[in-house]
């Protein structure tokens, strides 16, 4: 049997009175793209900040490839191999798309000290420069990234996420704010590296996302949160037809 | 694109080419005073060059900068005093910054923009009053007098031009240093914390670790200008080390562009030389130098808020745009002739 890559067992987090996420279970197996969806207030960013050591749950455990990362921060785990996008603009606006590329992946190499006299883009420039390719935004590649059209930062952070060669990303909203012509740009863009990866590297996926034409397209397996709890998880199909999911969600 | 970066390459070496003829060729052919003023603006351009660091690619906004280069005057004053050599003292001035710098960057690790100007321009006024108040160790307000020029390979640097030129090639070579350190992985790394600390920190990105470096790498280049300027003044006392020069190094780095390598070139000629300048056209100017210069930053900050050396990328930037659109409108020519 194959180990899953993310495995968050009973966590629940309680902000006061109201309990955000009370008790929920999931795996995330290698090579997966996992949807979380449910309706606002659902718990889903709360769960989110919690795999990416944004906050600590009040109970449960979350393990990355078998290690407990339940309290590890956001620096501990980019350096196990997580990487994420942001569901508002944050790219690094004054370093040119290259260089924000090339920035996201340098730490993973050498020490702090060798870093001091390594060469300006780590020896990462191809590797940008293919990502940059893959994404279509070549003709802004030297330009500041802060100056780019908001779906282009879109890519660009997009991009960044996968240039250290993760084996998980977390997607929050990468569709959010995106104009539709583009919608199905990033949805091939992500299928394509899934399947294929970078450097032969497959990454498996978490994303949190509200557009269910795109989600329903790409996830593998979907999980439906309501109020703090799992409704329901299964394949597109089987959260499409799900009784309980079109009463909570889909059918409003 | 390539072509235009070429160019830009050929203007830059151009550019380098002249500053470094200026500086080689002309000081000779001044007076006492023009060499002076020459050093001078090197002492500060490797203070601001350091600040630029902590302020411009870091982007912690620092109010404290006067007081690592009290810590390095004052330092090298000291030390000389004891019985070492300038030799020895700069080096151990230059540690106590780094020490100290790292210490006051413990704060932005917790505060930031304005309320991290404002903790360290606590740490500013602190280290004033130990400069203004320890008589036994500091001079209290008499401050150092006769602080000693270093020899150097038993050549005496007493000389105006032979310690301007010495002064040269230390603050060429801090700041060949600072052009490596910023053009490696770690200039990037900086960037990426001033410009959001919380991508860069899940992008593995050490925040905590180059905070605290930006600091102390710019304090350091603090104390040895400190050190360079305490024998060049050859006296110094605590009105030289307050809140207000620190401002004046922060403007320094704002007015010639926060982030550009060059910046601090600009903005320390600008506001050493220009006031001098202004002394020298006539009196009545000399009286009105500080709203002149007032207006002018307002000025620059309306119309260059990137500082005065961002002008040739303004510039350049134009350009690429023109040639897009040039060679778009070619191309539809050429498409519209078959």
């Amino acid at each position: 049997m194959v180990a899953p890559v993310l495995k968050v067992t009973d966590m629940k987090k309680a902000y006061g009175a109201i309990q955000a996420v009370g008790g929920v279970s999931f795996e995330v197996m290698p090579g997966e793209i996992f949807g979380v969806i449910g309706p606002n207030g659902s718990g889903k960013t709360t769960l989110f900040n919690s795999m990416l050591g944004q906050i600590k749950p009040d109970s449960g455990c979350i393990e990355f490839k078998g290690q407990d990362v339940t309290k590890a921060g956001p620096l501990e785990l980019s350096r196990l191999g997580v990487g994420r996008t942001f569901q508002t603009l944050q790219v690094f606006g004054k370093m040119s798309v290259r260089d924000n590329l090339i920035v996201a992946a340098q730490e993973h190499h050498g020490s702090k000290f060798s870093r001091m006299f390594a060469a300006p883009d780590s020896g990462l420039g191809a590797k940008a420069d293919a990502l940059i390719e893959q994404f279509r935004i070549s003709h802004v590649a030297d330009l500041k990234a802060g100056t780019l059209s908001y779906g282009q930062q879109k890519l660009v952070d997009i991009a960044t996420a996968f240039m250290r060669e993760p084996d998980l990303v977390l997607l929050d909203e990468p569709c959010a704010g995106v104009n539709p012509s583009l919608v199905g740009g990033i949805s091939s863009l992500l299928k394509a590296l899934n399947e294929k990866g970078l450097g032969g590297k497959k990454s498996s996926f978490v994303v949190i996302e509200h557009n269910m034409d795109f989600v329903m397209s790409l996830c593998h397996r979907i999980m439906v949160m309501v109020e703090g709890k799992v409704l329901a998880v299964g394949t597109p199909a089987e959260i499409r037809g799900n009784k309980a999911v079109l009463d909570a969600y889909l059918g409003a | 694109m390539s072509t235009l970066f070429k160019e830009k390459r050929y203007l830059a070496g151009v550019f380098v080419a002249l500053i470094a003829i200026v500086l080689i060729a002309v000081p000779p052919f001044l007076k006492n005073y023009g060499v002076y003023l020459f050093s001078l603006w090197l002492v500060f351009v490797v203070a601001t060059m350091g600040l630029n660091l902590t302020v411009g690619y870091a982007g912690q906004k620092s109010l404290g900068h006067a007081a690592f280069f009290g810590i390095g005057a004052y330092g090298v004053a000291i030390l000389m005093k004891a019985g070492l050599s300038w030799w020895l003292g700069l080096p151990i001035a230059m540690l106590v910054c780094f020490v100290v710098g790292l210490i006051v960057g413990f704060p932005a690790l917790r505060v930031q923009t304005i309320y991290l100007a404002f903790a360290t321009l606590g740490f500013n006024t602190a280290m004033w009053l130990v400069f203004r108040n320890e008589e036994w160790l500091t001079g209290g307000t008499f401050g150092f007098n006769g602080i000693a020029r270093p020899e150097i390979f038993g050549f005496s640097l007493k000389g105006h031009l032979a310690y301007y030129y010495f002064t040269l090639a230390i603050s060429t070579i801090a700041i060949a240093l600072l052009w490596g350190l910023l053009r490696s992985p770690w200039g990037k790394a900086f960037q990426a914390l001033r410009d959001n600390p919380i991508r860069a920190e899940s992008l593995g990105i050490d925040t905590r670790a180059y905070t605290l470096l930006s600091f102390a790498i710019g304090a350091v280049y603090a104390g040895l200008a400190g050190g360079l300027y305490a024998s060049l003044v050859d006296y110094i006392e605590p009105a030289s080390f307050t809140v207000g020069a620190s401002i004046t190094m922060y403007l320094m780095v704002v007015v010639g562009g926060a982030g550009l390598f060059v910046g601090p070139l600009v903005g320390a000629l600008i506001s050493l030389i220009l006031p001098e300048w202004i002394r020298d056209v006539s009196p009545i100017f000399s009286n009105w130098f500080l709203p002149i210069f007032g207006l002018m930053v307002i000025a620059i900050l309306v119309w260059l808020p990137d500082g005065l050396a961002s002008l040739p990328q303004k510039l350049f930037s134009k350009r690429k745009v023109l040639q897009a659109g040039v060679s778009t409108a070619q191309s539809a020519i050429e498409k519209g002739a078959k």
